[in-house]
């Protein structure tokens, strides 16, 4: 039982009661993404923008056909683009694809290896798809200036990595991470990296509004399990957040009274 | 008559005069949603029924699907 109420997740003007989004990638197929979006209980999820595929069977259902835009919100992604132009167009597609729906994650990839993002190109591509109405929820590095910077052009959250997208290396800057929470006035969403359920937690502890992960997910050995697992460890970071933790401290400091002991 | 255009990166030849609906029902695109862009300008739903294609467009018709 918390005392302390918490606050909201509000993203674009949205209430959300899950902490965790989770993404559509890297599934076995379309019947375990939405068996572990249940299991996960998140209330968002992304989607990547591609081309049809034009020999595909026509009585094959599409994703939104089996995750629904009426009962999640869909977050479509920038995923694969390495330039400002290409993530815009992406947006505007995905806007259009979506009749209207104005909420995008924006990711400007610097590097195929280690898939960095390309702060510069994302700072480009914030300012124009601000301007033409879009929520944008920003994949970013750990940098607190870039962070704030995001912020400032209107962003409606702020991404920071953990590590990078699909290497589960967890929260490898809590530091960092901390110095944007500091600064921050919008959502902060830890966005790739997370492996297993204590990073998630992590993330949450150190009073992050959410954590956003696909392939821990994805690529575990039981992904349905894992969602819940993910579900528990983003409620339960968060609570221990609110709870405000004990201190750290050098030395043992005992549990037990001295007082009254009989040798 | 027929015109050449490019359809998601590959040369196809269309009907002259073909109307995006059509090219849609033509290539069995009814599942879900889709937005199509053609040479480089997103041609809104709403105008898909009107919207005449010509020799050489560039068209792009994109899905969602999995991604992170």
């Amino acid at each position: 039982m918390t005392n302390k109420e918490d606050k909201a997740l509000v993203i674009a003007g949205k209430t959300y009661q899950s902490r965790l989004i989770i993404g559509s990638g890297k599934y076995r197929d379309f019947e375990e993404n939405r068996a572990a979006l249940e299991a996960s209980a998140a209330e968002m999820i992304t989607v990547a923008i591609r081309r049809v595929n034009l020999g595909q069977n026509k009585d094959e259902p599409s994703l939104l056909q089996v995750i629904s835009p009426d009962q999640y919100t869909i977050l479509p992604n920038t995923a694969g683009c390495y330039n400002a132009d290409d993530a815009v167009r992406t947006c505007r597609m995905a806007r259009e694809l979506l009749d209207g729906h104005s909420l995008v994650k924006l990711e400007v990839l610097g590097d195929e290896k280690t898939l960095y993002p390309n702060v510069t190109e994302t700072l480009a591509a914030a300012e124009i798809l601000v301007q033409d109405g879009f929520d944008v929820m920003v994949y970013t590095s750990d940098d607190p200036l870039v962070a704030k910077r995001l912020e400032e052009i209107g962003c409606v959250a702020v991404m920071p990595l953990g590590a990078p997208i699909g290497s589960g290396l967890g929260i490898r800057n809590p530091y960092n991470i901390r110095m944007i929470l500091e600064n921050a006035s919008v959502p902060i969403i830890v966005d790739a990296g997370v492996g297993t359920a204590s990073d998630a937690s992590i993330a949450m502890e150190l009073g992050c509004d959410g954590v956003l992960m696909n392939t821990a997910i994805a690529e575990a050995q039981n992904p349905v399990l894992m969602a819940s697992a993910m579900k528990k460890a983003v409620e339960s970071g968060r609570e221990a957040f609110l709870a405000g933790r004990m201190p750290r401290r050098l030395y043992a400091s005992a549990s037990s009274p001295i007082d009254g002991t009989f040798f | 008559m027929s015109v050449p255009v490019t359809v998601n990166g590959d040369p196809q030849e269309i009907a002259a005069d073909l109307k995006i609906t059509e090219l849609l029902h033509s290539l069995d695109i009814t599942s879900g949603p889709v937005a199509v862009e053609v040479n480089g300008e997103i041609v809104p739903r709403s105008e898909h029924a009107n919207y005449q294609l010509k020799a050489n467009d560039k068209i792009e018709i994109v899905q969602a699907i999995g991604g992170g």
